[in-house]
């Protein structure tokens, strides 16, 4: 034995596990989500107005802010899936105002009951964003210009149909329509939370925090789009159209079908927005919703989600409706011109959109 | 192995497997050697356009079946024909001996046939895993808490790969970072996974560097190895030679001969593919009648070009008398 080399009690190679996936990978991997830019900024953003002015944080103000969010969250969500899948629908605003003055007119002129008014215009919603849809994908023309189209069709029907039915622009007084209760408890109601406790709440009249019907819905919308899409084949589809669709059709994607999803998606979280504007506001107006379709866009882009599809995600699209809430109402408690949302809005959508496609060219760099 | 072999072997895998088996769907793999495909006298036309005509070849399990031909040679209606997205117009297309005419790409992939096209049919962004189950992806759960079974497709992704021989760091990447020749193995490894029988792979290496081909090659062989029958589309003979069965050469829809290897050199093949023979003529002719001429010149040293590397392999056929001839 003592003519043997001694050999060191050498360990073979370790376990199954790759050594080339080191532990910064992961903190890579969570820096490389579409979404981490937004949160940066909301987090920022909220800590500015927060010290800036004195109302932003107080629980009375933030329900402002808070609803307005929540409502812009929802489309902003469905968009964003929208231009993951590679499309855009501008029809987005002028769908919530439809949706709302459809439902309006059915429960005051035609005294129809809350729920039939709901569930038409929600039929209707679901129609044009398959018709959309239809049109996209028959004609093979950008989803830009059809939607452009049928935003300036619905934009002119809001005003024409709703002056020829009701002879106004406006549809008011529709509380005393049947089952408006059960409707407005959907749709239009909130809860209260006595946030007294809080260090920072000075008076007691700013102590209530305000969450609006909007904002269930919101996070509603936002867990179910997030759990389509990573965990679902539809959402596997969604990226893939997005990403590049003829691969996807042929490795047997039904690209028809998804494309077709995504639009009536989108059409009914406009249904979702209108109620909920419809039950809050007790008035639809016609123009309502018009020009909210590039704040969408923008929420989405903001949110991380690539303007060319493929690349993006749901609490992204959310975080940029968060931070456009929260600007929106921020430069009002700053006391500054209200315009200057729109600026900075600029602003963020060019920083945004060179940031993803920086980290676009990243991920697709070939090695 | 017998059948009752082979049965107990499937019955002591795990039962995930056997649900992975039962996914991949399709005709089981004849023996080697048997064909599954045989176009006979095939042709199709568009219109007044004849893109094809009488073209005529087998595909056998365990071979490799070259297509070989110049740009609009009729190289891409021939696949199409095989992959289902165009239907042919003349001719006999049969499947395990029966008489086929595919409608969609879909009914093709049923019975086993997959293409693997030049664009690859993957989406850069996404990740490989999700690439290689894409549009046949693996569930778990049923009605709204249906969700996709990520753990074992990542699982399956890296072992199918690996049994391909690449080895890849992380099946979360995106496909877009992976090179060339490692997206082109995905997408043969996808389809072999997927009960292809039939390989189609249009272009494998057009766009690929020299070791890159070389690695691209290699799971050609390996996929014949596993009994595939592989269609192998280029317009590189140097490819197509190494590890081809069969050759079938095709110049302006019109097939020019299908010969298997023993019949056919290195040689042959490339002056074949380079129209070796007519430019020769061409070169000759243009000599004859205008000695001085720029254009015949230029033929000459074309000839020369195209020929002249074959020289050195095999003096003594004809390619001497070409070589010579472009000299004088």
């Amino acid at each position: 034995m003592t003519t043997t080399t001694a050999r060191p009690p050498t360990a073979g190679p370790g376990p199954e596990r790759d050594e080339r996936v080191g532990q910064h990978a992961r903190l890579g991997a969570i820096l490389r989500r579409p979404e981490v830019g937004a949160l940066v900024a909301a987090l920022l953003i909220f800590c500015y107005f927060s010290f800036s002015t004195t109302a932003f944080a107080q629980p009375s103000g933030a329900s402002t802010w808070v609803f307005t969010s929540s409502s812009f969250a929802i489309m902003a969500v469905a968009v964003g899936l929208l231009m993951i899948g590679g499309e855009f629908d501008l029809s987005a605003g002028a769908m919530t105002g439809t949706t709302g003055l459809v439902t309006g007119i059915m429960m005051t002129h035609y005294e129809m009951n809350v729920w039939v008014s709901v569930a038409t215009s929600l039929v209707i919603a679901l129609a044009i964003g398959f018709l959309n849809g239809l049109l996209v994908m028959k004609t093979g023309l950008p989803s830009f210009i059809v939607t452009l189209g049928t935003f300036f069709v619905l934009r002119g029907l809001n005003l024409a149909v709703t002056k020829q039915i009701i002879h106004q622009v406006s549809v008011v007084d529709f509380q005393s329509a049947s089952g408006y209760a059960a409707g407005n408890k959907v749709f239009g109601s909130f809860l209260r939370f006595d946030l007294g406790w809080l260090p920072w709440v000075s008076l007691p009249n700013t102590k209530n925090l305000t969450i609006y019907a909007a904002t269930w819905w919101a996070i509603a919308f936002v867990l179910a789009a997030t759990w389509a899409l990573q965990r679902t084949r539809a959402g596997n589809w969604i990226f893939a159209v997005g990403g590049a669709q003829q691969s996807s059709r042929q490795v047997g994607v039904p690209v028809f079908r998804t494309k077709i999803g995504l639009f009536m998606t989108t059409a009914f979280a406009g249904w979702i927005v209108g109620m909920l504007t419809l039950f809050k506001t007790t008035t639809a107006q016609s123009t309502t919703g018009i020009g909210a379709e590039f704040i969408y866009i923008i929420c989405a882009v903001v949110g991380g989600c690539l303007l060319t599809g493929g690349y993006g995600s749901a609490i992204g699209a959310a975080l940029g409706a968060l931070i456009y809430g929260m600007v929106g109402q921020g430069i009002v408690y700053a006391g500054w011109d209200s315009d200057w949302l729109y600026a900075v809005l600029g602003v963020m959508l060019l920083g945004a959109v060179m940031v993803n496609n920086w980290v676009k060219t990243r991920a697709e760099r070939v090695r | 192995m017998t059948e009752s072999e082979q049965l107990a072997g499937k019955a002591a895998q795990p039962s995930k497997q056997e649900e992975v088996e039962a996914l991949r769907s399709g005709p089981a793999l004849p023996p080697p050697g048997t064909a599954i495909i045989e176009v006979r006298d095939i042709g199709k036309s568009y219109g007044s356009v004849i893109a094809l005509r009488e073209v005529s070849t087998t595909v056998n399990a365990g071979e490799v079946t070259c297509v070989l031909g110049d740009n609009g040679a009729g190289k891409s209606t021939f696949i199409k024909i095989l992959a289902g997205a165009h239907a042919h117009s003349d001719g006999e297309f049969l499947v395990d001996g029966e008489k086929r005419r595919f409608s969609s790409p879909r009914e093709a992939l049923s019975l086993g046939i997959a293409t693997v096209y030049q664009d690859l049919a993957v989406v850069p962004l996404m990740p490989v895993w999700r690439n290689f189950f894409l549009g046949s992806e693996l569930t778990r759960g049923w009605g709204p808490l249906r969700r996709l079974d990520i753990p074992r497709m990542k699982a399956i992704t890296k072992s199918e790969l690996a049994a391909m021989g690449i080895d890849l760091r992380d099946v979360e990447q995106p496909i877009g970072t992976l090179s060339g020749g490692e997206r082109q193995c995905v997408a043969i490894a996808r389809a072999v996974y997927f009960g292809a029988r039939v390989l189609i792979l249009d272009e494998p290496t057009a766009a690929l560097g020299v070791r890159q081909s070389g690695v691209v090659l290699k799971y050609v062989a390996k996929a014949r190895d596993r009994g595939l029958g592989v269609v192998f589309i280029s317009h590189n003979p140097h490819h197509a030679y190494p590890v081809g069965d069969r050759f079938m050469l095709l110049r302006r829809g019109r097939s020019m001969g299908n010969f298997p290897k023993g019949e056919m050199t290195l040689d042959e093949l490339v002056q074949m593919m380079a129209g070796g023979v007519e430019l020769e003529q061409l070169s000759h002719e243009l000599a004859r009648q205008m000695p001085d001429s720029e254009v015949a010149r230029e033929l000459e040293t074309d000839v020369a070009e195209t020929i002249g590397p074959a020289e050195p392999l095999d003096p003594s056929d004809d390619s001497d008398e070409v070589s010579g001839a472009s000299r004088s």
